[in-house]
């Protein structure tokens, strides 16, 4: 059930809210907290807490929000995440499992940090969470502080997160520093109705080359929010490779906005790995800059149950001899529903551009749906473009063929979808990233069959 | 005990392909099934393997005693039946190493976990009595595989199953002449008093290898002559013409 292209309005199960224009009082910000801040940040705090407050909440008819719906990530009945236990932030550095080797690991618990690690990072490296890195590199934070606005429906979310984000990563990497070990970072939340904003930030100097990887996970299955927003500037002939593993629980609403911006010959690689939540929501820009550069936006979904998965992208060509590749793939199960929703732009200038945009769906359940809207808009020559989307349920051969080897059902089943993924993760290039990547979908499949 | 086949009748919705077909394959025996394209050889493999596009109407077919036709697809593989596909499908993203592995954990009971040093340590020395390069072990399941690559992958996998009753249709069909060679070898290495084999072939090179104790004629969906090693030869030389007039 791919839908090519939007002809019909959305149905609506139930008719939304009136929008929300003044802010519920539990999440207004505490700005006496940033004294210690610099005054730049203060100010667009501040800023983007009135911005938050004056824009609506995106309506049905907004384009962005096609086949979704901003409820879904309604604010209602939500607050800041709290205080947490000490057990908690035991349970939480515990279940921290990740990768054997890094270079540093931060963990948050409600946007605090509980635990931070670096093993040997290669000098001038710097590797802090947020509100450190607030007051110790200030300068480099006003440079590029979520200066790409966010425009693919989350401008009301962005300007939240900003008035209120102190947790994350902020990553720099000067020129020519090639980090060998990965960084990673667990965003946990814990709370009934908490709201978290776990932010990253990656910048990347010329030719300087870095991997970072973001988990964002429950402590319980309950009702919780995350709100993250990820930059990444990479510098001339720098490599950036991002990885956004949402392993929320299943009670849990992700929403992701994240750009990208790639100065000449630079090459960044993000995937979007959405294991977990009722609903969650990536929106990825990426800004091919410089020329030469070269962007490969991934993602890859398993939705069972009801859950929803909403990817917005934009591959933004904006200089000659650019190259973005986008591959994104879902296998869904049950009821699930993902939307993707892809936007190829060749601005006026960016000449011998290539551009590919592919979504695949494989349908493991006759009551799932996948929706694809690819978009192309091209204002210069010589131009290599290719979109395209495709659904399709499980292949009988490949199932019997599996099946006359002994292999159950369910075990065919799982044995495919995940190799109907696994050329998206291997795009990753790094093997004990792409290894534990694998190992989380074998375990939301055992978690699943449990 | 043994593979037994009793007038068995399968059809597509539109006609019937096997027509009484029956057969019995013991342990320690080689059977060849000789017969015209189209006569339903390959559909009698796929039957006895319980593909979905057939229907059982009438017969039966036991496993050692068992009931085969009420048994799932997998349950049949796992109780000791193996077919090598004439045409063996392609798996993306799923490598090759990963599949065999899911097969034989899927024989061992409940929460027991396959041991992974002896898996590869088998693996690797299947493949070399193959002659198959390591490199089939990261590749996805027979996806660009040449077609004799396939047939040699069919056969990797019979002998990491080890299984009681194997069924090869047209394993000899793209093969080379040294892979022909080779395959058969590792056929005849799994030939045991325990083991039974159906090889189904049109031609008496494959038999000149793994030499076949019976050789029977398919014609329309029946065996319609049985005979020793010589049956082969006769056929080769005078084609199905006399099976016609038997
Ligand atoms: N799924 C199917 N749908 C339609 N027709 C089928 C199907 N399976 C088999 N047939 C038909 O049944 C007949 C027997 O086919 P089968 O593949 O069993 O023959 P075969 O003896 O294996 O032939 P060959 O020697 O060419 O391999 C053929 O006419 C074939 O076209
Ligand atoms: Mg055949």
């Amino acid at each position: 059930m791919s839908v090519a292209a939007p002809i019909a309005e959305p149905e609506m199960e139930k008719p939304l809210s009136p929008p929300l224009s003044s802010a519920p009082t539990n999440l207004t910000p505490d700005f006496t907290k940033l004294e210690d801040a610099p005054e730049w940040f203060q100010t667009r705090a501040r800023a983007a807490w009135e911005e938050f407050q004056s824009l609506p909440m995106p309506g049905l008819r907004d384009e962005h929000w096609r086949y979704s719906q901003s409820k879904n990530l309604s604010l209602d009945g939500l607050h800041l995440a709290g205080e947490t236990t000490e057990a908690e932030k035991q349970a939480a550095i515990e279940g921290s499992k990740g990768l054997s080797k890094v270079a540093a690991r931060l963990i948050f618990l409600n946007d605090r940090l509980i635990h931070s690690q670096t093993d040997g990072l290669e000098q001038g490296v710097v590797v802090l969470p947020f509100a450190e890195a607030l007051r110790t590199h200030g300068d480099v934070l006003q440079q590029y502080l979520m200066k790409r606005k966010a425009d693919l429906g989350s401008e009301k979310f962005a300007a939240l997160h900003l008035a209120h984000v102190q947790a994350g990563a902020v990553i720099l990497a000067p020129k020519n520093a090639v980090l060998k070990a990965p960084i990673e970072i667990f965003h946990w939340v814990s709370g009934v109705n908490s709201l978290v904003f776990p932010h990253t930030l990656i910048v990347a100097g010329d030719h300087a080359q870095v991997t970072v990887l973001d988990h964002h996970a429950s402590l319980r299955d309950e009702v919780a929010q995350s709100v993250a927003v990820a930059d990444f500037v990479a510098g001339n002939g720098s490599h950036i490779t991002y990885v956004n593993s949402q392993e929320l629980a299943d009670s849990a609403r992700a929403l992701h906005i994240s750009s990208t911006t790639v100065a000449r010959d630079a090459r960044v690689k993000a995937l979007q790995l959405q294991l977990g939540a009722s609903f969650a929501r990536s929106e990825s820009v990426s800004d091919l800059a410089g020329e030469g550069s070269r962007s490969d936006m991934l993602g890859v979904s398993l939705p069972f149950n009801s859950q929803v998965v909403d990817m917005r992208t934009l591959q933004n060509h904006l200089a000659p001899r650019t190259y973005s590749d986008l591959l994104y793939k879902n296998a869904l199960y049950d009821k699930t529903r993902t939307i993707f929703s892809g936007l190829i732009n060749v601005a006026d200038g960016a000449h011998y551009t290539d551009a590919y945009q592919k979504c695949r769906n494989l349908l493991n359940s006759a009551d799932s749906e996948a929706v694809s809207m690819p978009g192309l808009e091209i204002n210069a020559d010589q131009v290599k473009c290719s979109h395209g989307a495709t659904s399709a349920p499980i292949s009988a051969d490949e199932l019997f063929y599996l099946k006359a080897r002994g292999i159950p059902d369910q075990e065919s089943r799982q044995l495919i979808a995940i190799g109907f993924v696994e050329d998206v993760i291997s795009r990753l290039g790094h093997e004990e990233l792409i290894e534990s990547l694998d190992r989380r979908i074998e375990e939301k499949f055992a978690r699943q069959a449990a | 005990m043994s593979l037994l086949i009793q007038d068995l009748h399968a059809c597509i919705p539109d006609r019937e392909i096997l027509k009484g077909f029956s057969l019995e394959v013991k342990p320690g025996e080689v059977h060849a099934i000789m017969g015209p394209n189209g006569s339903g050889k390959s559909t009698l493999s796929k039957v006895l393997c319980g593909h979905e596009d057939y229907e059982v109407t009438s017969g039966s077919v036991t496993l050692d005693g068992e009931d085969l036709l009420a048994m799932d697809v997998d349950a049949r593989s796992r109780a000791g039946l193996f077919l090598a596909f004439q045409y063996p499908f392609e798996i993306p993203g799923v490598s090759n190493a990963n599949f065999i592995r899911a097969a034989l954990q899927a024989r061992l009971p409940k929460g027991e976990e396959l041991d992974a040093v002896g898996y590869y340590k088998k693996l690797y020395r299947r493949m070399d009595e193959l002659e198959m390069s390591r490199s089939f072990t990261a590749r996805s399941v027979n996806e660009g595989f040449s077609g004799g690559e396939k047939k040699r992958n069919e056969i990797l996998q019979l002998m990491m199953l080890e299984p009681k009753y194997s069924i090869l249709d047209e394993t000899d069909s793209g093969l080379d002449i040294d892979a022909l060679k080779v395959v058969s070898q590792g056929v005849n290495a799994m030939r045991s008093p325990e083991r039974g084999f159906l090889v189904i072939t049109h031609y008496q090179r494959l038999l000149d290898y793994i030499k076949p104790d019976i050789v029977h004629v398919m014609v329309e969906g029946r065996l319609i002559r049985s005979g020793g090693p010589e049956l082969a030869l006769e056929l080769e030389a005078k084609g199905y013409e006399l099976t016609h007039a038997a």
